[in-house]
């Protein structure tokens, strides 16, 4: 949560005596104010036809505004007031990321999630260009120079074949942990348009993250648009019911059996619920579906992942080892989705007993797991 | 069953359009007729999918529970029961004229009155609307509300605006009014894509996220302030599923504690509000597959009052008469049975011996 402090990070020291971690949401933003939308930052990795768009026309969007989100944050770009370097938009340099949160908080290991790559835009060879630009933004300005970090691979995931032919690019590029997709998109993410992303990132090894937030157009409930950005945030748990729904039903993991789902910044709580529920109706219902040869939750159970943060806060607190119990220890990945204002600190994030060997598997083993660090 | 359970969530059939005829005016039979209109089931539930209608409960003739003999030997009598109250699914909210689903609405209701509620004292019923139009749907309620027999007003979850949206207070405004709860029952209108995320391509998915749709719309009320503007009123959740709500307090609740600056008029935390103010149907349950956990999960719903027994007939959602999830506590399964719906509905208690 957001709390104005001076200067704190200053003050830690580099904890070598607390457990090293995995962040597996961290978001890094080019520095600089853009120009239709894009930071000044990308443009030595944008062609000359490109930077002239986005300074004339811009990047559009399934949303009203020019630049902005859709729903007004709950404070400038979503960010923790302490975390912007001399005035420079947060995440937006490494010395300062790595003294206020890399080197305290003993992250062994950071992936990254560029959220203002281009994903969504609506004009696709644009949103290529951009997420292209943003994949090389990222080795340049960061992997390449903390080996703590690691890139996402951005694709313009409404282009299923332009977004496969990106992934193959990066295919064996340790700078590359995974391919990352936002939650919101044109169509729910298990449909066919998209499995050209699965059949790629299977064949390069690479997990997909699945990021809330996203331009798909459809409205945010099945009613409508609501009104607050507070709505928009609860609901990010419904979108990834849905997107995960959509994922099991299709079919996705029968074809792909191998392939690894994160689903990122969209809380966890609500996953045991969710698979007693698929697996409820899909009793019922599986004739619908002949080509899934499994309960739901046992594709939740081999092949998809979730990020705690925004850890849900029960009261009493012991009832989230309940939901771990039940989705499992070994599900369950850290992270801190810094520099946003709803930041997770791993000293204080997760208040439940737990033992020493699932706190490892939390804060760092699942993750070695996942994403193949070492 | 000991206690002899109050239904809080049963769907009679409309058998065709045919049987609604004598309950719309001369214009809407012509209508009808003229234009070739001759249904309004919706595609939430077709007709022969295994959700619509459990196996034991189809017959070679009819629609399932399309007659009150067959809700009578199906639905009353095995599971012994004193009250129940029947939520009429026909399409009247779909329609895109305003005009036509009030119309339909109107038959809908007095053809409840009179072919179900008339012939048999067990029956209770909620007052179907036209939500497609407050100002239509508060003319319904307040036609019908005087008859004591209804007891709520129906709602789907899914409409064409978020269920908090100021547009429908009238609605809200009009069933505090008459001491009726809203009961706001699974199902769309379809005027958006049935996910946050798009249209699904199943069935499956479709019923699925019906959860997710309540979950949102719970949001929706909380957030528009409909709890605070209207102190007296009950919200009852049908056929929402059941264990997802814990998860999503504690969600909510997060943001509620970051973002209540944003809507300051929701002075208390959400899960006060729904602990006073919101009830869920006990069908389809979604429980955990071990008594163990089902007595977990029974600790994290934070309080005894929040259920109300349904079997949610004709559909398929539990083998024989087992729709009191296997292991709950005999002594909450007596309230869910009969304590808490008579608290629910202040209209139950005027006609209980």
């Amino acid at each position: 949560m957001n709390v104005d402090v001076l200067n704190r990070s200053g003050l830690q020291a580099p904890a070598q005596s607390r457990l090293a971690i995995a962040d597996c949401d961290i978001h890094p933003r080019p520095a600089g104010v853009g120009i239709g939308g894009v930071s000044k930052a990308l443009y030595p990795y944008l062609s000359q036809r490109w930077r002239e768009h986005v300074e004339t026309i811009g990047v559009r969007y399934r949303q009203p505004w020019e630049r902005g989100s859709a729903y007004p944050k709950g404070q400038p770009q979503a960010c923790r007031r302490d975390a912007w370097p001399n005035g420079e938009n947060p995440g937006s340099d490494l010395g300062f990321m790595a003294q206020q949160h890399l080197d305290p908080n003993n992250v062994a290991f950071g992936v990254l999630n560029p959220l203002t790559s281009g994903q969504g835009a609506q004009d696709a060879d644009l949103s290529a260009a951009l997420t292209h630009a943003t994949n090389e933004w990222q080795v340049a300005e960061w992997t390449s120079r903390d080996a703590r970090l690691k890139a996402s691979v951005v694709v313009p995931y409404e282009d299923g074949a332009t977004s496969a032919r990106m992934i193959e690019a990066r295919s064996g590029d340790a700078n590359f942990a995974q391919v990352l997709l936002l939650t919101r998109t044109a169509e729910p993410l298990g449909q066919r348009r998209y499995w050209p992303i699965y059949q790629a990132a299977a064949d390069s090894n690479l997990p997909i993250g699945i990021h809330a937030f996203g331009y798909g157009g459809t409205a945010l409930t099945a009613g409508g648009w609501p009104s607050f950005y507070i709505e928009e945030m609860v609901g990010h748990a419904q979108c990834q019911q849905a997107v995960l729904t959509s994922l099991i039903f299709e079919g996705v993991f029968e074809r792909f059996p191998s392939l690894r789902v994160v689903l990122v910044e969209a809380g966890f709580a609500w996953a045991p619920a969710h698979a007693w529920r698929m697996d409820a109706h899909f009793r019922k219902l599986h004739k619908e579906v002949p080509h899934l040869k499994r309960l739901p939750s046992e594709y939740m159970r081999s092949n998809v992942w979730f990020t705690t943060q925004p850890v849900e806060e029960p009261e009493p607190r012991e009832h989230l080892v309940d939901a771990i119990d039940w989705m499992g220890w070994d599900r369950v990945l850290f992270a801190t989705d810094y520099p946003h204002w709803d930041f997770d600190d791993p000293a204080h994030a997760l208040p439940i007993r737990m033992s020493e060997s699932q706190k490892r598997g939390i804060f760092l083993e699942n993750a070695r797991t996942v994403y193949g660090f070492d | 069953m000991a206690a002899r359970p109050i239904d809080c969530d049963l769907h009679p059939a409309v058998p065709g359009l045919a049987v609604l005829m004598p309950y719309l005016d001369e214009m809407w039979r012509e209508t009808v007729a003229r234009r070739g209109i001759d249904e309004l089931n919706t595609i939430a539930y077709p007709a022969n999918s295994p959700l619509t209608a459990r196996a034991d409960w189809r017959r070679q003739e009819g629609r399932p529970a399309s007659t009150l003999q067959r809700i009578t030997e199906e639905a009353l009598e095995p599971f012994d029961t004193q009250l129940a109250i029947c939520n009429c699914l026909y399409g009247v909210q779909a329609t895109f004229s305003e005009d036509l689903g009030a119309a339909m609405a109107r038959a809908v209701n007095d053809w409840i009155a009179q072919e179900w509620l008339d012939r048999d004292p067990r029956l209770r019923a909620s007052i179907v609307v036209a939500q497609q139009n407050p100002e239509l749907a508060v003319a319904e309620i307040d036609r019908c509300a005087t008859d004591r027999r209804f007891v709520q007003v129906l709602l789907l979850v899914s409409a064409e605006l978020p269920l908090g949206r100021r547009q429908n207070w009238p609605i809200y405004a009009a069933a505090e009014r008459h001491g009726l709860p809203i009961g706001i029952h699974a199902g769309s209108t379809y005027r958006h894509a049935n996910t946050p995320v798009g249209w699904a391509s199943f069935l499956s998915e479709d019923y699925i996220n019906q959860a997710g749709a309540f979950q949102t719309q719970l949001t929706s009320l909380i957030t528009e302030g409909v709890f605070a503007k209207f102190p007296d009123l009950i919200f009852v959740l049908m056929e929402s599923g059941v264990t997802w709500l814990p998860g999503y307090l504690w969600r909510l609740t997060k943001f509620w504690k970051g973002l209540r600056s944003e809507v300051p008029w929701v002075a208390d935390p959400p899960a006060t509000i729904v602990r006073e103010r919101v009830r869920l149907t006990l069908q389809p349950f979604d429980g955990p597959p071990d008594s163990v956990s089902l007595t977990r999960f029974m600790e994290h719903m934070g309080s005894d009052e929040l259920l109300l027994f349904s079997t949610d007939y004709p559909h398929w959602q539990f083998e024989g008469l087992a729709a009191i999830p296997h292991g709950l506590d005999p002594v909450l399964a007596q309230k869910i049975m009969v304590d808490n719906p008579l608290r629910t509905y202040a209209r139950l208690k005027e006609t209980v011996a």
